[in-house]
């Protein structure tokens, strides 16, 4: 009989801590599942968090009797994510599927994707009044690059305590563009704005160019941020092999195989660091408000950026346009192509917002390089 | 909390300016792609191939 009721003594070692735990993964089960936001990495990163929060759970490391038993879960971020391994390696799939010709078409667009970076430094800022070290405000403030790869490199460059929560504000808030950057939009523009009309007309880009603009963008980025070397650099690689013309099934591996194998990695990876005790404390409530400052500024600085280019321009730009320098791809450029059309059913800006949201790809990755080379 | 907050306020600046100063040698460098390597008309390329 007691050898029967042994079998269930690990029940005493369950804390109410664990249980909120497993609700929280129960959530993004569900918002992957039925809400089908970001299912990729919420159902992964839910199930994880359920897995790490068993009493003594074997999936991550833990001391028994003063013996340390090593849990696959920590094995595998020592691995691919303190390394940096598998977010580059995720990068080589992501600049594979992005063209970049509606931006190398209409060169200015690029200006928008860097304005659009502004929520990350102010909530950089900010971060520090909550009490938040340098280090942590910059790992936090970079849940503005709308661009969940990067959020982990820059968060896990600075080794921040904080990156189970940071991750889930990236993923879940770059699912909530559609919620969070109409209204804000709408604040601050005018109907009369959000109308203005962009004739788009389409400009062919050579071949010659596609494949040089990746190699020129990393060895720029390298020569002024070489810490981002590794993050631009890997997306680039991506972009010149899908550019290149002669590797097209490795193009195809890298957009599908292998950018699917490292998400699935990575989403239960990352679920190591929700463990009840480092993520139940209030500092992840402000990490979860301040993502969502980030993701706001970042659209107010793209849109405001617009406006003030609007003050000057012969050519009114529509200051949505702004809004998609906020690196979430495609979404948000389909967010404010169907915001245009719902204001005036012939304005079609999806040409113009999708080279202005893939200039905020590459800008984000830029703002994190930055952020390394900036904050010690 | 003061001093980290005037330091993060020098990164902000430093940090936009980077990202524009970035962001214009990138438009810079685009431009001279387009220029250098125009993309041939497809009337152009069957003119060659004829």
């Amino acid at each position: 009989m007691q050898e029967i009721l042994n079998l269930y003594s690990n029940i005493g070692n369950l804390t109410w801590q664990m249980v909120v735990m497993w609700i929280v993964g129960g959530v993004m089960i569900y918002l992957g599942i039925v809400k089908k936001m970001e299912p990729s990495l919420l159902v992964p990163m839910g199930f994880g968090a359920i897995l790490v929060n068993l009493p003594l759970s074997g999936a991550v490391t833990q001391t028994i009797d003063g013996v340390i038993e090593k849990g696959p879960l920590d094995v595998l971020f020592n691995t691919g994510i303190s390394t940096e391994l598998f977010l580059l390696l995720l990068f080589i799939g992501i600049g594979a599927m992005i063209d970049f010709t509606p931006l190398l078409a209409n060169p200015a667009m690029m200006l928008f994707g860097a304005a659009a970076q502004f929520g990350i430094f102010l909530t950089l800022s900010l971060a520090t009044l909550f009490g938040f070290s340098l280090t942590d405000a910059a790992s936090v403030g970079i849940i503005g690059a709308a661009d969940g790869p990067t959020s982990i490199f820059v968060a896990n460059y600075f080794n921040s305590k904080y990156l189970g929560a940071i991750i889930v504000a990236a993923y879940s808030y770059m699912a909530l563009v559609p919620i969070i950057q109409p209204p804000v939009i709408r604040l601050i523009t005018s109907k009369k704005e959000r109308r203005i009309h962009m004739t788009y007309s389409p400009k062919s880009v050579s071949k010659i160019t596609k494949i040089l603009f990746p190699i020129m963008i990393t060895v720029v980025a390298g020569l002024i941020s070489p810490r981002s070397v590794a993050l631009i650099g890997f997306l680039m690689f991506g972009n010149l092999v899908r550019e290149c013309g002669v590797l097209d099934s490795l193009s195809e591996t890298a957009q599908n195989a292998l950018a699917n194998i490292i998400t699935l990695m990575l989403g239960i990876t990352v679920a190591s660091q929700m463990r009840a005790e480092d993520f139940l404390n209030v500092k992840t409530l402000f990490i979860l408000l301040l993502g969502l400052v980030a993701f706001i500024f970042d659209t107010v600085g793209g849109v405001v950026f617009a406006k003030i280019v609007n003050l000057f321009a012969k050519k009114k730009i529509n200051p949505m346009i702004g809004a998609c320098g906020i690196s979430a791809f495609p979404m948000s450029a389909r967010v404010i192509t169907k915001m245009g059309m719902d204001e005036d059913p012939s304005n079609v800006l999806l040409m113009q917002a999708t080279g202005v949201n893939v200039s905020g790809q590459i800008a984000s990755v830029i703002a994190g390089g930055l952020i390394l080379t900036l904050v010690h | 909390m003061l001093a980290n907050f005037f330091a993060s306020l020098k990164v902000m600046g430093l940090g936009m300016l980077g990202i524009f100063s970035v962001a214009v040698v990138l438009v810079i460098i685009m431009i001279v792609l387009n220029k250098l390597f125009p993309a041939k008309h497809e009337s152009d390329e069957k003119t060659q191939e004829d």
